[in-house]
């Protein structure tokens, strides 16, 4: 080899903010913070509330613009859930951020009892979701929208890139109800804008077109499944990428447009546990209405996942970009 | 005896029979916390809060949160004692399609402010309502009941803490101390005291009062609602369950009640004769 000097790639720590950004990958910063001052600026319901984490769910960037609508509720998260009931009982729109396993896992009941059986607007968005820290179970939410997809009448969305957020943003204000957001803090790749790609609530995107494999996949992995396309591009496969970034409501029609064109293998790609996320999801979707193609997921297993550096841990768990492109080549055999 | 004592004991003698009555439709229940409580009801509703009967949800009322969703039999017997609810869906109480289910739920019942039934999540509802409500620049006030057994919830920690870190002057909440819980009395549970001093150590003015002595009860809320200072109010109230009619009174076994159908017809009658007393 040429490069006998193949350096090993420098590993991202195992800290708890861990970035999600590739080497030299285009990123935005905070685009949550920033999309949430714009649109406070238009709609004087909005409250920003958190748990103790405003500096880690990009939140303070509203509270330096709204010092006078931001709440800091301390670390209470169930506290925090009914607070932001209270909160939307009297007419505010509260975001509430926190931690993703902090909210579902610790709070879930307050969720349920306070926010959705009220149907109150409420936008609950959480970062770290699924495996986006190396930092251990305790702050990996690799079930968070099983536990999210049970609750009735959430609406749940799980952005890809910056682009995604900033659209999100707007759109979960104009929908009325409780919405569950994964959020991408800190520097977030931007990736969408490469392609003819707008946010809508409810709807799942065909990013990408393809003959031979048709990548259904939410959050970063639709990332990951557009970096997979290009490279397969090498060997001749063409991957196809439907980005679903609302799980609830799931857009099935497109769904199953899309997973119903004969000759494509269908994989559901997605940063969660195989149990109860996108891919069982749709797996329903389409035994229900009888299309039934040769179907795969990609997703994390149902283990207590490990600590460590998030690229390390991607691969371990066949969500990185290389260990994904091979796995979707051997199944194509 | 002053017209207004006379006037709110007598509200509080039908909030009782009201739920007496309700209790008879299903032949059990928490009777014994709605006869309990029947004296603060009495003065949170004909003596405290603001509210038209008429338009429940009228902006300019106060807000009364139900935290512990096992009492909704008391609270119903309020509203409509209120005018709130119409006294012929009395009957219905618990029964399918009643607006009046055993436990109380928001969408279900004029007045009811949230559904219970979660214990320990009232306060953290009020707080944000309080938080709310100042928002708007609007003077009603918060209140909020919770159980003695309820303290036993971590949740309800982390809204005192944060209702005098807010300084939530329109927060008024009461706890309803009769040490009785599912599996025994609360203070062996899980042990609450000193409760007076935890609670101004959290930085609310509290007071602490007997729950069924009506001139305490009105005074305390009038306290309450007056005190100068910008932190939160809690009314702890000692209260005796089954108050008002002694062979429920007497019952070392009543947290959740069932009355022999014979028994309705002779706790009507004793309450009726406790009322001819006062």
């Amino acid at each position: 080899m040429s490069t006998a000097t193949a350096q090993k790639p420098k590993l991202k720590t195992s800290a708890m903010i861990a970035s999600i950004a590739g080497e030299g990958q285009r990123t935005v910063a905070a685009p949550f913070g920033h999309a949430l001052v714009k649109l406070a600026a238009e709609r004087p319901e909005v409250v920003g509330m958190t748990a103790d984490l405003a500096k880690y769910t990009d939140l303070h960037i509203f509270a330096q613009a709204y010092p006078e609508r931001f709440y800091q509720m301390g670390m209470a998260e169930q506290l925090l859930m009914g607070a932001a009931a209270g909160f939307a009982h009297e007419g505010a729109m509260p975001f509430v951020t926190t931690y993703a396993v902090f909210a579902t896992r610790r709070a879930y009941d307050f969720m349920h009892q306070t926010i959705a059986e009220d149907d109150l607007d409420v936008k609950i968005a959480c970062a770290l979701p699924g495996l986006t820290t190396g930092y251990g179970p305790s702050h990996q939410a690799a079930e968070d929208l099983a536990l999210m997809r049970a609750m009735p009448g959430m609406t749940i969305i799980d952005p890809c890139d910056a682009l995604d957020i900033e659209q999100m943003v707007p759109a979960v204000a104009e929908h009325k109800g409780p919405v569950y957001m994964r959020l991408l803090r800190g520097q977030v790749p931007l990736v969408l804008d490469e392609y003819d790609y707008k946010f809508e609530l409810g709807k799942a995107k065909l990013v990408r077109d393809g003959r031979d494999v048709l990548v259904i996949s939410s959050g970063i992995m639709t990332m990951r499944a557009l970096e997979v396309a290009k490279a397969l591009e090498a060997d001749r496969v063409d991957v196809a990428v439907l980005h679903v970034p609302t799980i609830k409501p799931l857009d099935t029609s497109t769904i199953l447009r899309e997973a119903g064109r004969s000759g494509r293998l269908v994989v559901v790609a997605e940063n969660h546990t195989t149990i109860g996320g996108l891919g069982e999801a749709i797996a329903t979707a389409l035994l229900t209405a009888g299309v039934t193609p040769p179907f795969r997921q990609i997703a994390l297993p149902d283990a207590f996942l490990d600590a460590g550096a998030l690229p390390t841990l991607h691969d371990r768990y066949g969500i990185s970009t290389n260990v994904m492109a091979s796995t979707i080549k051997n199944w194509l055999g | 005896m002053t017209a207004n004592r006379a006037r709110v004991a007598e509200h509080a003698y039908r909030i009782r029979r009201n739920a007496l009555r309700m209790g008879e439709v299903q032949g059990q229940g928490y009777i014994a916390q709605a006869l309990d409580i029947a004296d603060v009801l009495a003065v949170a509703y004909f003596n405290a809060m603001r509210f038209r009967p008429e338009d429940p949800d009228w902006e300019g009322r106060d807000r009364f949160l139900l935290s512990n969703g096992h009492y909704a039999i008391a609270l119903y017997a309020a509203l409509i004692e209120a005018g709130i609810v119409p006294e012929e869906e009395l009957e219905t109480y618990g029964s399918d399609d009643s607006r009046l289910p055993m436990s109380g739920m928001a969408s279900y019942t004029p007045g009811m402010e949230m559904s219970g039934g979660s214990l320990g999540q009232g306060l953290t509802i009020a707080v944000g309502r309080a938080l709310g409500l100042k928002r708007k620049g609007s003077d009603a006030f918060v209140y909020t009941l919770f159980s003695d057994g309820e303290l036993d919830e971590g949740a309800i920690w982390e809204g005192l803490m944060s209702a005098a870190h807010h300084k939530l002057d329109n927060m008024i909440a009461i706890v309803d101390v009769n040490n009785q819980q599912a599996d025994g009395p609360s203070s062996q549970v899980m042990a609450f005291e000193p409760l007076t001093e935890k609670m101004q150590a959290f930085g609310w003015f509290t007071q602490r009062i007997d729950g069924n002595d009506l001139d305490a009860v009105i005074a305390a809320f009038d306290a309450a609602r007056n005190h100068p200072l910008a932190q939160p109010r809690m009314i702890i109230a000692d209260t005796l369950m089954g108050c008002g009619v002694p062979f429920l009174e007497a019952r070392e076994k009543n947290h959740f009640i069932r009355v022999d159908a014979h028994e309705w017809q002779l706790a009507l009658e004793a309450l009726e004769a406790g009322r001819n007393q006062a």
